[in-house]
């Protein structure tokens, strides 16, 4: 079957009142990045309160609904057979093709819900309903109706010109991208950041990252991985800044000033400072982290506030409550596992201490952290500034 | 100042191979089994290519068979033999200190192809144990495979010494080295030694990537394994590298030319930069250093200093240079020779090799040493505790 346009169909935007029409430009413009590289002309419009997507000559079908799927916003893709009006026995005859090549098994229970927006047309939406099921059950025997829990619903809408579908294809779901302001990801090379970014995205926040290397105890195939990553949840978050901050002299100070079991969670403190400062800058306003309560010895409760403490911005933690499996199955599904767990080492785990606090006192930290005044505003201001700046997408 | 010392990963190509390539690509691209002119023109640089070979190893031309690089060629000559030889026996025998190319081939050949292998243990200077040779030799034997200098630590292996082992024990078990680290450094005569079946790479040597042969002694029995076209007389099909091969066959040609000057060259270098090392406490240098070693290979182990950091480090000064050895840096797996010659624990995960080319300079090995001598003791200053 081929198929000429999608139908697009977005839950939650459609009841957003009078911000809607933003809500739907955001989303047109989502589905344009979404497209950019498939193979074929799109064109993304939106027409009667329902967005669009008409395919021009060529195209890839899977490809195309492929890139549908990741844009955010999206509740369900519709292809759709769009038909010239030539009078109605042209129709009824359409109709029966599309039923007998799209279901070829013929023992269904369906149900025609037609819609006659173009007044000008003959039959009503009533009358197009009846004479269209009679056509169906006449061609095919073993098909039944059923008005209440149908196995296909045929969607003839006519307007212009007829839009034929059947088919849902289920969509990412949440809200388009640009649409709930901006926040900064953590970004390190693990498994839970990229996916924290992604659910946070998947709320139409639009995302900023900065990741944090330590050269030379870091590679730059580290942060390589680390690109790959903001890559690939670029595919649903659109186009990301990514701020590249060396951190090798702040954790080697430190390290040499500070209890070395409190060594992680003091430079966990001084990576939301910095990351907070390039938020506050760009106007994010709120922070991502892909913490999971108790998975180390950092995420603990205790740590968490610790941690927590420093910022004024919002923390965002979206995968708080998940284990680890669960977020595993995300990062599949979204296809960050693979460079997720290639083997470099990131400046987190370098210095580790074999028995780290679980349990931080703030107080016991911040007492820590005095031995560092001497040098470390100098030592982050170093850091900010010779911060490395891409844009991903 | 950016300073490679990674010359055993790979090579910077001659201007004048990747000229004489460029031309052949752009020009001369016709597929030498053609019939037409541009056939025969580029069968020419083939023929060429192989003559150059020859001339260098004192063989034949035709005895000369061009891969796709170092493991194809490995592949080739003990699959290719092993199945060749089968009826005669099923035992096989190398060392522990292989590349994964030959160490990986053998295993296949054990778990899938029922083959027997004795993996010959090294001493503490990397070369193999040849009263380990003659005790493994038997009946069934029909191919030994010995490299010609080992990659990680340079050790230069005694093959003159096993070839006359292995053929006083029964001339008819066939003799492979993989030369891939010797080959362009040495002056090898197959012949005149007794070896059967030799391997080269092409970017060790200056010339391309993807680009090898295989030295096959006119009476050895090898199979082909992989199958095609029938081209270079069915032992390798695929239509020929032509710019590759011509590519390599010019690489060859120029480093041979005035070997001995270069060679004395990197050693008297080799010697100026293990005498520099040396200054740095707590270090050491794996295998030999006398003329049992290669000529540009240096394995320096520095205690208290992970290899990958010492070598970010180093790359931040524009220093390249290799942990263990690059092949298997992917996978941060310990360094199987550095166990094999028994090295101390505290080197195993913090040994970095330096290896030369003909093209480093004094200058350049002046920088390096004053780079360790400042991040060493940075670097241990901060280790992990």
């Amino acid at each position: 079957m081929k198929f000429h346009s999608f139908l697009i169909k977005y839950g939650e935007i459609g009841i957003k009142g009078k911000n809607r029409y933003l809500f739907e430009d955001a989303l047109v413009r989502q589905i344009r990045f979404a497209l950019k590289d498939a193979e074929g002309e799109f064109h993304v419009h939106k027409a009667q309160g329902r967005v669009y997507v008409d395919c021009e000559g060529e195209y890839d079908y899977e490809e195309t609904v492929e890139c549908l799927k990741t844009v955010f916003g999206i509740v369900g893709i519709c292809p759709v057979v769009r038909l010239q009006d030539e009078g109605i026995e042209k129709l009824k005859k359409d109709v029966e093709e599309y039923i007998g090549a799209m279901y070829p098994e013929q023992n269904q229970t369906f149900k025609v819900e037609a819609r006659r927006s173009k007044k000008s047309y003959p039959l009503n939406s009533m009358e197009l309903n009846c004479e269209l099921g009679g056509v169906i059950l006449d061609a095919y025997p073993n098909m039944t109706v059923d008005v209440h829990h149908p196995q296909i619903r045929l969607n003839v809408e006519v307007r212009e010109e007829i839009y034929l579908y059947s088919e849902i294809i289920k969509g990412p779901g949440g809200m388009p991208v640009g649409t709930n302001g901006s926040a900064m990801l953590l970004l390190s090379g693990g498994i839970d950041s990229p996916v924290a970014g992604y659910m946070i995205a998947k709320r139409g926040v639009t995302l900023e990252a900065t990741y944090f290397h330590a050269p030379p105890y870091t590679s730059e195939r580290a942060k390589e991985k680390v690109v790959d990553l903001a890559r690939l949840v670029s595919k649903y978050a659109g186009p990301i800044k990514l701020n590249v901050v060396n951190f090798t002299d702040i954790q080697l100070y430190i390290y040499e000033k500070c209890p070395h079991d409190e060594l992680t969670i003091i430079m966990r403190r001084y990576m939301m400072k910095i990351a907070e400062h390039f938020a506050k800058k760009s106007g994010c306003l709120g922070l991502i982290t892909g913490e999971s309560i108790g998975q180390v010895a950092s995420q603990t409760m205790q740590s968490l506030a610790a941690t927590n403490a420093v910022c004024t911005l919002p923390v965002y933690r979206p995968l708080i409550g998940f284990d680890k499996t669960e977020i595993v199955d995300i990062s599949e599904k979204i296809n960050t596992y693979e460079t997720s767990i290639q083997p470099y080492e990131d400046c987190c785990t370098i210095f580790v201490a074999k028995h780290p606090v679980t349990k931080p006192n703030i107080e016991r930290i911040e007492r820590s952290e005095r031995n560092l005044e001497e040098k470390i505003d100098e030592l982050m201001q170093a850091a900010i500034d010779t911060v490395e700046t891409m844009m991903i997408s | 100042m950016e300073v490679y010392l990674d010359n055993s990963a790979t090579t910077k190509c001659y201007t004048q191979v990747g000229d004489l390539m460029y031309k052949i690509m752009c020009q001369d691209y016709g597929n030498p089994s053609s019939m037409h002119r541009k056939g025969v023109v580029a069968e020419r640089y083939i023929k060429d290519a192989k003559e150059n070979i020859a001339k260098i190893l004192k063989v034949d031309a035709k005895e000369i068979f061009f891969t796709s690089g170092g493991t194809e060629s490995d592949n080739l000559a003990l699959i290719g033999t092993a199945r060749a030889n089968k009826r005669k026996g099923k035992h096989l025998i190398t060392t522990s200190i292989e590349h994964p190319a030959i160490l990986n081939t053998m295993r296949y050949l054990e778990e899938s192809e029922g083959f027997n292998v004795t993996y010959l243990p090294v001493d503490s200077k990397g070369r193999v144990k040849l009263e380990t040779l003659k005790e493994a030799l038997s009946e069934e034997t029909i191919l030994v495979s010995i490299m010609y200098v080992n990659n990680e630590v340079g050790a230069v292996q005694p093959i003159e010494e096993a070839v006359r082992l292995v053929k006083q024990y029964n001339p008819d078990i066939l003799f492979h080295t993989d030369a891939v680290q010797g080959f362009g450094k040495y002056k090898i005569h197959p012949k005149r030694v007794g070896i059967d079946l030799l391997t080269a790479s092409g970017h060790k040597i200056h010339g391309p990537k993807g680009t090898g042969f295989l030295y096959v002694g006119e009476k050895v029995k090898i199979q082909p394994i992989i199958f095609g076209g029938e081209q270079q007389k069915n032992i390798r099909s695929g239509t020929e590298n032509v710019p590759g091969i011509a590519g390599l066959g010019l690489a060859a040609k120029m480093i041979y030319q005035d070997l001995e000057i270069k060679t004395a060259l990197m050693r008297e270098l080799k010697e100026y930069f293990l005498n520099g090392i040396l200054q740095i406490e707590n270090t050491t240098v794996h295998g030999e250093t006398d003329e049992n070693s290669a000529p540009h290979i240096i394995s320096v182990g520095f205690s208290g200093i992970r290899s990958e950091v010492l070598l970010h480090a180093l790359e931040e000064k524009g220093i390249y240079v290799s942990s263990g050895s690059a092949c298997a840096s992917n996978h941060p797996a310990i360094s199987g020779v550095l166990k094999g010659i028994g090295a101390a624990k505290e080197y195993l995960d913090a040994t970095i090799r330096f290896s030369m080319s003909e093209f480093t300079t004094k200058e350049e090995i002046d920088y390096t040493l004053e780079t360790l001598y400042n991040c060493v003791p940075m670097l241990r200053r901060f280790t992990r505790r």
